[in-house]
């Protein structure tokens, strides 16, 4: 069972009291976008062995949102980071591109 | 034959004796005894029966390891099967029963497959039932489950209690052999918090028993004072007879602990179940010996050598008189002169090592045992015990150059480091061809969340076999220096030998047992090799090697080396299976802990529970509530109590407890903006004051939720959910508030438990509330579709004209502390009016009779709202809401789509539930085409008749056209489709 920092009130909660939300920095495409976009919006879900960015809640805990990124073949986690962004903060990307170099970005 | 020693013993007290029954006889041993000790003290060597084969088996190890000794133990409520006899405490009154054979563990009808085994070879059972189809369920199957499978299931209720545990530390050490205690102790010394765990009762590990000297004294005595210094240091936890099994991600592990097996019905919990989180995990969790494979090496009689000097030191017992030795190593030695020291005859030691160079053989060659180098066992005889060995040269084909009586052999193959906890969360494993064994691989640990190495292995577990290595590494795994000295012979190294003699033919490979409880032999393994199997995972599969209940301890390592052996590769190459927790079987009892009976899982109840349960309602689960489903009087049956509710609502009045409704409020400057997203049709145009019924869809289009929203004050909106779905939409509109429109201000709170929430329905509602007075409720004042705040029989409540019945109705919110007390004024002032409560069943029927869609029933997550002819509760104005861009792909808009109508039959009858409308012709499958199918079946009490609604191809297009509808029976009936609003089209009873 996964540890994770919620961002908001710092406590260090075990997967328990947390409910995951899939993959994260999905952009959302609504009326008039194509149905290639829409599909790739639905239904297309990255399933990386390695770097992963996720949507978790606090769900038992103070409730919020919060995205995290993490080894998804050895559970290192690399950060967790509030969910009001679209993209992850840079010390995080930095922090993965050190111990991955290889890594292909979050995109 | 095995017997008990007239000395000798660490572990028993001859002083206190226990009396206990193997399959019905009664049978003495002592206080300190596993099971397995005082069974072969009995001199009871067979206890089982193999799983395929049903061959004799007899006692092969003296801990986790062991595959054979297993049996039921306990009777009634404290049944339990599979019980390993070598870890099984010894008590009073202990009664255990043979597994696996019939009729009698002496004579099995069973064993035939063993003369038939050149005709159940690897595989049998896919190549076998294959043809003909029906045969499988008819003939195979019936007669499979009859004569495999382990021990039986228990029939009573289990009479225990579990209990469980969380515990967090800084280190968790595993195992309480000379490693882990010194792990602990340096590592305590440090200030770490620190956990030890230990499976069994005793401290110590092997090397109590092996003889070791440390820091110039036995072993004994620096276990006993090491534990003494870590029992009294406040950062340390020890717990014996405590099994961890598994570890996990980011450290979480569990850990069995069996506080009372050995003490049962003493009051405690049988099991204590931890949830452990350590910083870091240590695993001191020794090795396991491996047996050789020669032919008849399942025998019982033959045993691991380690084994047999644990029972003569640790119990004193002797497995046999005369014990032949048979190893590839120096340690079996240790065996040999175990028991010569305890008086018993050894009559020859064969090592298949051409040259012998360690300090124990040739402390065994002084005390005068015969040993012969080079030389290995062509083959055991004996049938229920071994007879006699006849030796081979180790480097030939099985000649037979004497045969030697003996009643026991002691095999070493060497030792194996137990990895399982590195391995479970993904620690890798190293081939060391020195010491013919896969040990961790220091440089690919398992990692914790910052990367760094979630495990570290100490001692034997690390593949350091000689005690002073093991201290040493021990200290070094917790960062420590300095460790205490151990004193221990030279070791020569081991020489993998798989395969005894070297050139075995294919007679003797077909007895070389490489797992005894699931009856896998070399040749099997080698015969899957030849079949093209080169996975080690499709092999165990194919051959069962390494499965059931002790997962392959002993036979993983010798099967993937014959399986190398066989393709011709590195055993490196072809690996290991995945270890996968728990290491030894944990009882489900105590996974389950409490959670069982009445505190399964959380129980929701309304203010007004009591009330109901007081009235004798038949309650049922909405989701975790229990709700009433009816309120049956005396002499009723529950479909009468239904019908008698309804009747009374449609021409009384009627109350429901529905407290359980979602009650959610959204409020803020843009919560108005918000709800227009959220919901299909607009609800930020919707004036104070008023209701509006609304549908919620996901990202998809399909319907999800519904329910009435009511206008609160400019920037307050309570939306209501379905009973179920509360909490699910709420964390919904959390989600898209928190994720996708975080700029937005707007609030959202679950108040549904805040409040109760009743519904007066019926004709003669309005005339119960203007009795109990305090508002005025007349439709003027309070129209269909608004609510008001006021007061109501003193009570302070929020009214809302709303109905799910189509009757004239109130659902009336009061503080849910007040709800009891509201409830019992509404059933005082109610009398007069006939006023009945009812149940959900009622409220069902009476939903089903106006047509009104019920999310669960008429929806299953693949019904958009156009399918259920709400389109008029769909913006077309609006841009954007959560499931437009899906609905509008174009397979929804289908006119083959299955769209709402309601169905009666032509006799008046109810139509089953789950009824389907078949349709012409065959699917692909093979399979009937369909073209509907019922979602909601009642009898209808008010019209006298079924009626039923369902998704049918073409929807209304088709009112009045008759199809067919299956029932259970394989026949069919004949359904009319019609409007599914089958009461009060207009609307008029609600109206008013």
């Amino acid at each position: 069972m996964l540890i994770l920092e919620c961002p908001y009130c710092g406590v260090k909660a075990e997967e328990t009291e947390l409910t995951p939300g899939y993959e994260a920095h999905l952009k959302r495409f609504g009326p008039g976008s194509s149905d290639e976009d829409f599909e790739n919006y639905m239904f297309a879900r990255k399933n990386p062995k390695g770097v992963h960015f996720e949507r978790w809640r606090h769900a038992y805990g103070c409730g919020k949102w919060f995205l995290a990124a993490r080894c998804t073949a050895t559970l290192e986690v690399f950060g967790t980071y509030p969910a009001q962004t679209s993209e992850p903060p840079a010390e995080i990307v930095a922090k993965i591109k050190a111990k991955r170099p290889d890594w292909k970005g979050y995109k | 034959m095995s017997s008990r020693l007239a000395k000798g013993g660490r572990l028993i007290d001859r002083t206190t004796a226990c009396e206990f029954s193997f399959n019905g006889k009664r049978l003495k041993g002592y206080k300190g005894d596993t099971l397995a000790a005082a069974l072969l003290a009995n001199d009871q060597m067979l206890v089982g029966r193999s799983f395929k084969y049903h061959r004799p088996r007899g006692i092969v190890g003296s801990g986790a390891e062991e595959p054979n000794a297993l049996v039921n133990m306990g009777t009634g409520g404290r049944f339990e099967p599979n019980q390993r006899t070598t870890t099984t405490e010894l008590f009073d009154g202990l009664t255990s029963t043979s597994q696996n054979h019939w009729p009698s563990l002496e004579f099995d009808i069973g064993v035939v497959n063993n003369y038939a085994a050149r005709f159940l070879p690897a595989g049998f059972y896919y190549k076998t039932f294959i043809h003909p189809r029906f045969a499988w369920k008819h003939v195979f199957e019936p007669i499979v489950r009859q004569s495999a499978g382990l021990g039986q299931v228990p029939k009573e209720r289990d009479a225990d209690r579990y209990e469980q545990a969380y515990a967090f530390c800084d280190l968790l050490i595993v195992g309480g052999g000379i490693a882990g205690l010194q792990a602990a102790l340096t590592a305590a010394k440090a200030g770490k918090r620190i956990w030890l765990v230990e499976q069994t009762a005793h401290w110590g590990g092997r090397a109590v028993v092996d003889g070791v000297e440390i820091e110039g004294q036995p072993a004994e005595v620096w276990v006993n004072a090491t534990l003494a210094a870590l029992s009294k240091m406040e950062n340390v936890t020890i717990r014996n007879r405590c099994m961890a099994a598994g570890s996990y991600d980011h450290g979480y592990v569990l850990a069995d602990e069996k506080v009372a097996d050995h003490t049962p019905g003493d009051g405690r919990p049988r099991h204590r179940l931890w949830r452990i989180r350590a910083g870091q995990i240590v695993t001191a969790t020794g090795a396991i010996e491996r047996p050789l494979s020669f032919a008849g090496n399942d025998i019982p009689g033959v045993m691991l050598a380690g084994a047999v000097r644990d029972y003569v030191i640790n119990f004193g017992v002797a497995p046999g008189d005369r014990t032949v030795v048979v190893t590839n190593n120096d340690d079996a030695y240790r065996t040999a002169i175990a028991l010569k020291e305890a008086g018993l005859e050894v009559p020859v030691i064969l090592d298949a090592r051409a040259n012998l160079t360690g300090e124990l053989p040739a402390k065994a060659r002084a005390m005068g045992i015969r040993v012969e180098a080079g030389k290995g066992i062509a083959k055991v005889k004996g049938g229920k015990r071994v007879t006699s060995v006849a030796i081979c040269a180790q480097a030939g084909q099985g000649a037979v150059l004497e045969e030697i009586s003996c009643d026991a052999v002691a095999m070493s193959g060497g030792w194996s480091p137990v990895v399982h906890l590195w391995s479970h969360c993904g620690g890798k494993l190293n081939w060391d061809t020195a010491k013919a064994h896969f040990a961790p691989d220091p440089a690919r640990p398992p990692l914790n969340h910052d990367g760094s190495a979630l495990v570290v292995t100490a001692g034997s577990a690390s593949g350091h076999l000689l005690a002073d290595e093991v201290l040493a590494d021990a200290t070094r795994a917790v960062g420590g220096e300095g460790a205490p000295s151990a004193k221990v012979p030279h070791e020569a190294p081991i020489e993998a030998v798989w395969v005894m003699p070297q050139g075995a033919p294919v007679e003797l490979r077909a007895k070389m047992w490489l797992d005894y409880q699931n009856d896998v032999k070399v040749s099997d393994v080698q015969l899957a090799a030849r079949e093209g199997y080169t996975s080690v995972e499709h092999t165990k599969r194919y051959t069962t090697l390494g499965m059931a209940t002790d997962q392959g301890k002993l036979s993983n390592i010798n099967g993937l080396a014959i399986l190398a052996d066989s393709l011709s590769t590195a055993i490196p190459q072809v690996g290991t299976t995945t270890f996968r927790p728990p290491y030894t079987p944990v009882t489900i009892g105590a996974l389950a802990g409490e959670a069982r009976g009445e505190i399964f899982q959380p129980l929701r109840r309304t203010p007004v529970y009591d009330w109901h349960m007081a009235q004798n309602a038949y309650m049922e689960p909405v989701g975790l509530w229990r709700r009433p489903y009816c309120y049956p009087r005396a002499g009723e049956t529950h479909e009468q109590a239904v019908h008698r509710e309804v009747l009374n609502t449609r021409t009384n009045v009627g109350l429901l407890d529905a407290s359980t409704l979602g009650k959610i409020i959204v409020k803020g400057p843009d919560a108005g903006k918000f709800l227009d997203m959220l919901y299909t049709n607009v609800m930020s145009n919707l004036g104070i004051g008023k209701c509006r019924y609304g549908l919620m869809c996901n990202e998809q289009g399909f319907l999800s939720d519904d329910g009435v929203v009511a206008r609160i004050d400019e920037d307050t909106w309570l939306c209501h959910t379905t009973s179920g779905g509360a909490d699910r939409i709420h964390a919904w509109m959390e989600d898209w508030l928190q994720c996708e429109w975080w700029d937005w201000q707007v609030y959202t709170a679950n108040v549904t438990e805040q409040y109760a929430q009743f519904a007066v329905v019926g004709p003669k509602a309005r005339k119960l509330l203007e009795k109990l007075g305090g508002m005025d409720v007349s439709k003027e004042t309070l129209p269909f579709m608004q609510w008001a705040d006021g007061v109501l029989g003193g009570f302070r409540v929020r009214a809302y004209r709303i109905s799910f019945s189509g009757e004239l109705s109130y659902e009336i919110a009061v503080p849910a502390s007040e709800g009891r007390a509201f409830w019992d004024a509404l059933v005082a002032a109610g009398a007069e009016f006939g006023l009945m409560p009812y149940g959900t069943e009622g409220l069902h029927i009476m939903r089903a009779e106006k047509g009104f869609i019920m999310i669960g029933d008429e929806t299953d997550g693949t019904v958009i709202p156009q399918d259920l002819n709400l389109g008029w509760a769909i913006s077309k104005k609006k841009a954007d809401y959560l499931g437009k861009r899906g609905q509008e792909r174009p397979y929804l808009a289908s006119p083959d789509r299955w769209k709402l109508v309601g169905l009666e039959t032509l006799d008046g009858s109810v139509i089953q539930d789950g009824a389907y409308a078949p349709a012409p012709g065959f699917n692909a499958n093979g399979q009937r085409n369909t073209q509907g199918r019922v979602t909601s079946t009642y009898y209808s009490p008010t019209l006298k008749r079924g009626i039923a609604m369902g998704l049918v191809k073409g929807g209304l297009s088709r009112i009045g056209e008759v199809i067919e509808m299956t029932k259970l029976d394989g026949s069919t009936q004949q359904v009319r489709i019609c409007d599914p609003v089958f009461y009060d089209k207009e609307g008029e009873k609600q109206n008013v």
